[in-house]
């Protein structure tokens, strides 16, 4: 479990002061793929930074597994740097290396043998799937590859936490989706908690159980991936879930749908988890003296489930009407009827 | 062809000069290679956010290397005759050269290093810190393999500018090619050495040049 309190970073510039990171607590778990989403600028790159001291927190308190990283001394840190892996937005391998000799680079820094180095170095170059690569130089390799020895050299001296500095971003969408999936895999096999930051809503819909908000250096909205995907509270978590939805981009379009008669609603259901699956509007169909119209819908596959949204328009006497909506809520789907214009 | 080109070269004597001439620069270039990288980590690593910031040694050394390079060398070579004298316990001949070619062409080198670790991915250094690397570990396992090529054509333009200061050092008596060309060729009247000389210094320097060129080329997996 990663705790973290209080914690702020402050950049002191002749003229004035940064706030980049501005009093965040967060509790992360074991195991857990733990999303910060912001536009550049919020100070999710200045936050992941912090985790491991690689910038100085001008106040506040890191824990990882009980160990207070904020008092450790500049040796302990460095040992205890050794198990926090690290990936980034441009990789960062040496270029003087092989993918082989990248890989065995932090075992080298931690001082293992050479015989174990080669047998972890060829286990990783497997886990990631570029065997056969392994004298390769980085120059001889695409994006999506260069990420992979990125990751097995995070993975070399088997971390207690994997922070990923925007580890996508660089990255065409295939590729970014190989990536991701090789991230939850890593993820399941290793029982490996990971720290994401990144810009993209699809990074954190698809991989992330937990996610946070970032805006100005403060955490303005967390939860469960489906939870702040259904349910968004601030300004800037609705723009990133419209980011994915384009559905949210014509609700005006549905507008012409939406009429003052008492015996017509245009309805927009979310279903949540395993609802998706539910045969619903037949059911009322069946049920109810309705007649369903059903005008637009979506699905998202989240790691905790999939949501989906769907719009209907619903012709009924007025009374049937209300008891559709009803049971249709009884049924566990958020149901939001569209008022008139 | 050649006496009758060259009437006045004796080879035996052309051949002694141009070992001298090797010497002096094979000895020095590893000299400058040593203290330059020395002085130029100093400057990198102590520069305001590196490793090592401190501003009291990047500005002593700064302002040893910028005097050192202020100085010409025809002058620095006077400068230093007791500190020669001392060191070697002469100041005649190629050895006694050393001490002043060294001294004029570090610093010179040390600011190619500098540049050259400038210029190294600081997002690798960002990586070796978040492995837990040592110091010492960044700077030989991180810093000097990834500038090498920067380093190897740095040293290779220092070397050419050595050869240079070879011949000045031996109008003086250090001995060499210059020596040759100054005191047999043009103080008798022999312009022929002149020229011989300036063939040989040309084909050294060309030599040098693509050897760096070489090294350099293939050590580089960008």
């Amino acid at each position: 479990m990663i705790q973290i309190k209080n914690l702020k970073k402050i950049y002191q510039t002749k003229k004035q002061k940064v706030q980049a990171v501005d009093d965040v607590s967060l509790t992360i778990n074991q195991g857990e793929i733990f999303g910060v989403i912001g536009y550049s600028g919020a100070g999710k790159s200045t936050f992941i930074r912090l985790i491991n001291r690689l910038e100085e927190p001008t106040s506040g308190s890191i824990e990882i597994h009980e160990k207070e990283i904020t008092k450790m001394s500049a040796n302990e840190l460095r040992l205890k740097r050794q198990k926090i892996g690290m990936i980034f937005q441009h990789f960062n391998l040496l270029w003087s290396r092989t993918v082989y000799d990248n890989i065995a680079f932090p075992l080298e820094i931690a001082g293992v043998a050479k015989s174990e180095i080669k047998e972890k170095v060829m286990e990783l170059i497997h886990l990631v799937g570029l065997s056969g690569k392994e004298n390769n130089y980085p120059s001889q390799l695409s994006g999506g590859q260069k990420q992979r020895v990125g990751i097995a050299r995070a993975l070399a001296n088997d971390p207690e936490v994997l922070l990923c500095d925007e580890a996508t971003s660089a990255l065409d969408p295939e590729t970014t989706d190989d990536i991701l999936d090789l991230l939850v895999s890593i993820n399941q096999k290793l029982n490996l908690t990971i720290i994401l930051i990144t810009h993209e809503m699809h990074v954190i819909q698809k991989i992330c159980h937990r996610v946070a908000v970032m805006e100005n250096g403060k955490v303005v909205e967390e939860g469960d991936v489906l939870d702040v995907f259904v349910r968004p509270q601030s300004k800037t978590t609705k723009r990133f879930v419209q980011q994915l939805n384009p559905l949210e981009h014509q609700q005006d379009k549905l507008a012409e749908f939406i009429n003052d008669r008492d015996d017509s609603e245009v309805i927009k259901l979310h279903f949540i988890g395993k609802n998706t699956k539910r045969a619903l509007i037949s059911e009322i169909a069946k049920k109810f003296d309705v007649e369903v119209n059903i005008l637009q819908g979506s699905i998202s596959p989240t790691q905790e489930g999939s949501y989906g949204t769907l719009f209907i328009e619903l012709n009924g006497a007025n009374d049937v009407l209300t008891k559709t909506i009803e049971y249709m809520k009884q049924a566990g789907v958020e149901v939001e009827v569209l008022k008139h214009a | 062809m050649l006496s009758e080109w060259f009437p006045n070269v004796i080879p035996e004597d052309l051949w002694i000069a141009t070992q001298e001439t090797m010497y002096m620069t094979v000895v020095s270039v590893i000299g400058t290679l040593i203290l330059g990288v020395m002085l130029g980590l100093l400057l990198f690593l102590t520069d305001r956010g590196s490793l090592w910031e401190n501003r009291a040694v990047y500005g002593v050394t700064a302002i040893i290397v910028n005097v050192f390079r202020a100085i010409p060398f025809i002058i620095l070579i006077l400068l230093l005759f007791p500190f020669t004298d001392f060191l070697i316990g002469t100041i005649r001949g190629w050895k006694a050269a050393l001490p002043a070619l060294i001294a004029g062409t570090a610093p010179f080198y040390a600011r190619l290093v500098e540049i050259a670790f400038k210029e190294v991915d600081k997002g690798v250094i960002e990586a070796a810190k978040s492995m837990g690397a040592k110091a010492h570990t960044i700077i030989f396992k991180v810093l000097l393999p990834e500038s090498m090529p920067a380093l190897i054509s740095g040293l290779t333009v220092t070397a050419i500018a050595l050869i240079g200061y070879t011949a000045m050092a031996g109008v003086i008596g250090a001995g060499g090619l210059g020596n040759a060309a100054y005191l047999q060729g043009f103080q008798r009247n022999n312009f022929d050495v002149v020229v011989a000389c300036t063939i040989i210094i040309i084909i050294i320097v060309f030599i040098f040049q693509f050897i760096g060129d070489l090294i350099a080329k293939a050590i580089d997996k960008r």
